[in-house]
């Protein structure tokens, strides 16, 4: 029976949280806006993640091909690029020291990415290409390096260079699990020349004016980027970039969290399996207990049909109050999690399938049915004169 | 005729050995007898009864039942015929434990076609053997006699054409096994046919009719002369 409750209440838990981990998913995603496109190096498949972001280094993007995005000829339905270069390292200012991520990136940035000046300014474009050593922190940085000191003009030392810290960002949370207070902005050439010796890019992103335009951005993206990069093929074959909108990356996210939801609902099936087992051993001992019980009712005028129908029922009966434990024990835990989910931060929304409570019923129904079945016709065939006799 | 075997012959089968047991009995038993098949362990009076109600098929031979013959019955049949024509009393007793006197009085009647006024019926059978008292007692909680008073109720509840008993007095003791076997002439005198099944002289003469069968051969089918009837002072072995 333990099997059963463990088995049912994960399918519950499992799908409650595989809905609430998409929906959790989806919300991150719709408040970064769907009118965004972002560009990867490396090629792809249609559905699958970009190369990139398996770890693998490309360099094929470069500043250039940022620069070329931003013409409206290029790409007529253009807001505004950023390009990024990114790295993380020890931020040193006095004594103090703090790990942390750097964003090399466009002047651009609040343009497509969002976001609040709390103190100072964000770099401009003369100090984007200039190589000049300026950065601003964002609000965990900050907080973290100079606790309730004054940052604006204070140097702060990062890979041996020095430099001079001219905005701290407002504090905006974590949005597409991405923590945008705890990274240090600093423009993409300097970035890319002193901090992280590199010229080619680790994304592009665009802000398309509406997203209506999307497709046709897109489309115009990859079109500028072949000409770019002299490639000939238009199928997308010989691309050495990959091409997304938010609204790919939902459907990518929404394939994997369903595959992993999928999975994990197989394995709390096949724990069931193994309680199914676990109800038909428990079954076919009460047969041998209650032999002389089933002897003497045959005695006494019961039909095999009586007896089948009163083991199968018995099993159905211990599997269904199974079942019914554990979809109350999964609802529960689930709730737990969401509760627990909240306190972390997360807008994490509590969400119980119907579907998977008449699962939980169904299957463990089901399970009474074909695991009592065997111990019930065992107790069904069973002669009345043998069962009598039975010590 | 109620009863009627012709050359009934039983063996057991285990792999290659073949137990015979009965080596073809032939008797008849009417309508309001009482009977005791008597015989000594081993000769095969248990696997006789066990045949007779319908608990275990012959190897061959014919068991008339009520004019039916029972070797043609499939298992429904077969069961339809223990719950109505038939009544066991069993040596030890054989109730369902956890459950109420009342309801293992009822249980013959939920496998039953005629299932009115069940709970009145089992009642008041158990009037009739003195237990309106222990209804709602459970079958741990009353005397061996009591149990055994029981179970001949629920022999009874449905009526049947013959009662099995089989060594019912064989786990009570004196006192009480004297009520029961009182209890069984009673309900001959009332009509009911008996076939007690004994390996007791004494008590095999509270019948009417000793069939004695010895190393599964009818030995000896008499009237009993000297009939015993079960009185308070009587001392039962």
């Amino acid at each position: 029976m333990l099997g059963i409750i463990i088995g049912v209440g994960a399918v519950i838990i499992i799908m409650s949280v595989g809905a609430g981990a998409q929906s959790l998913i989806l919300d991150q995603i719709k408040t970064l806006g769907t009118d965004l496109v972002g560009i990867l190096p490396g090629n792809s498949g249609e559905d699958g993640p970009p190369t990139a972001v398996m770890g693998v280094t490309i360099t094929t993007l470069k500043y250039e091909d940022a620069q070329e995005l931003k013409k409206k000829k290029n790409v007529p339905n253009v807001a505004d690029v950023v390009a990024y270069t990114k790295g993380a390292g020890a931020l040193v200012w006095k004594s103090n020291s703090y790990d942390t991520s750097f964003s090399g990136c466009s002047a651009s940035y609040m343009n497509v990415e969002g976001g609040i000046i709390e103190e100072g300014r964000f770099f401009n474009e003369d100090e984007e290409t200039n190589l000049s050593k300026v950065l601003v922190l964002g609000s965990t940085v900050k907080k973290e390096l100079f606790g309730n000191s004054q940052a604006i003009g204070e140097k702060v030392k990062l890979n041996k260079h020095l430099f001079e810290v001219i905005g701290v960002m407002s504090e905006r949370g974590t949005v597409a699990f991405q923590n945008y207070d705890d990274q240090v902005f600093l423009p993409i050439k300097t970035m890319q020349k002193l901090i992280a010796g590199v010229d080619h890019l680790g994304m592009i992103r665009v802000r398309v004016d509406s997203s209506d335009n999307i497709d046709k951005a897109m489309s115009d993206i990859k079109l500028t980027l072949r000409e770019q990069h002299d490639i000939k093929n238009q199928e997308g074959f010989d691309d050495d970039f990959t091409v997304r909108s938010s609204a790919d990356a939902l459907d990518i996210i929404t394939t994997i969290t369903d595959a992993l939801t999928y999975f994990l609902t197989t394995m709390s099936a096949l724990s069931l399996l193994v309680g199914g087992i676990g109800i038909m051993n428990i079954m076919l001992v009460n047969v041998t207990e209650r032999t002389r019980e089933i002897g003497l009712k045959k005695a006494i005028g019961a039909r095999r049909i009586n007896i089948l129908s009163q083991f199968l029922i018995e099993a159905i009966f211990v599997t269904l109050f199974g079942g019914i434990i554990g979809i109350l024990f999964g609802v529960f835990i689930s709730y737990l999690i969401s509760v627990g989910a909240h306190l972390l931060g997360y807008n994490w929304n509590f969400i119980i399938d119907p579907f998977s409570i008449f699962l939980g019923i169904s299957v463990s129904t089901l399970i009474g049915v074909v695991f009592g079945i065997y111990p019930a016709n065992k107790a069904s065939k069973l002669e009345p004169v043998e069962a009598l006799r039975y010590e | 005729m109620l009863i009627s075997v012709k050359n009934l012959k039983k063996e057991f089968r285990n792999g290659e050995v073949i137990t015979s047991v009965l080596h073809g009995l032939s008797f008849g038993i009417e309508k309001g007898e009482f009977v005791s098949i008597m015989g000594p362990s081993g000769s095969g009076k248990s696997t006789l009864m066990h045949i007779l109600g319908l608990l275990d098929r012959l190897s061959s031979g014919i068991y008339e039942l009520d004019g039916k013959d029972t070797t043609k019955m499939n298992d429904d049949e077969l069961a339809f015929f223990r719950n109505e024509k038939i009544g066991f009393v069993f040596q030890s007793f054989n109730l369902l434990a956890r459950t109420s006197v009342l309801d293992n009085v009822i249980l013959p009647l939920t496998y039953s076609k005629n299932r009115k006024n069940v709970k009145g019926r089992a009642k008041d059978i158990l009037k009739s053997v003195g237990l309106s008292h222990r209804y709602n007692y459970y079958t741990n909680q009353i005397s061996g006699g009591e149990k055994q008073r029981v179970a001949i109720a629920r022999a009874l509840v449905n009526n049947p054409s013959v009662i099995f008993a089989d060594e019912p007095t064989g786990n009570l003791d004196s006192k009480s096994g004297i009520q029961v076997m009182k209890i069984l002439q009673d309900l001959n005198e009332a009509g009911n046919t008996i076939i007690l099944v004994t390996h007791e002289t004494f008590t095999a003469e509270h019948a009417k009719r000793i069939i004695y069968v010895k190393d599964g051969l009818l030995e000896k089918d008499y009237k009993v002369e000297k009939r015993r009837f079960a009185t308070k002072g009587e001392i039962l072995k």
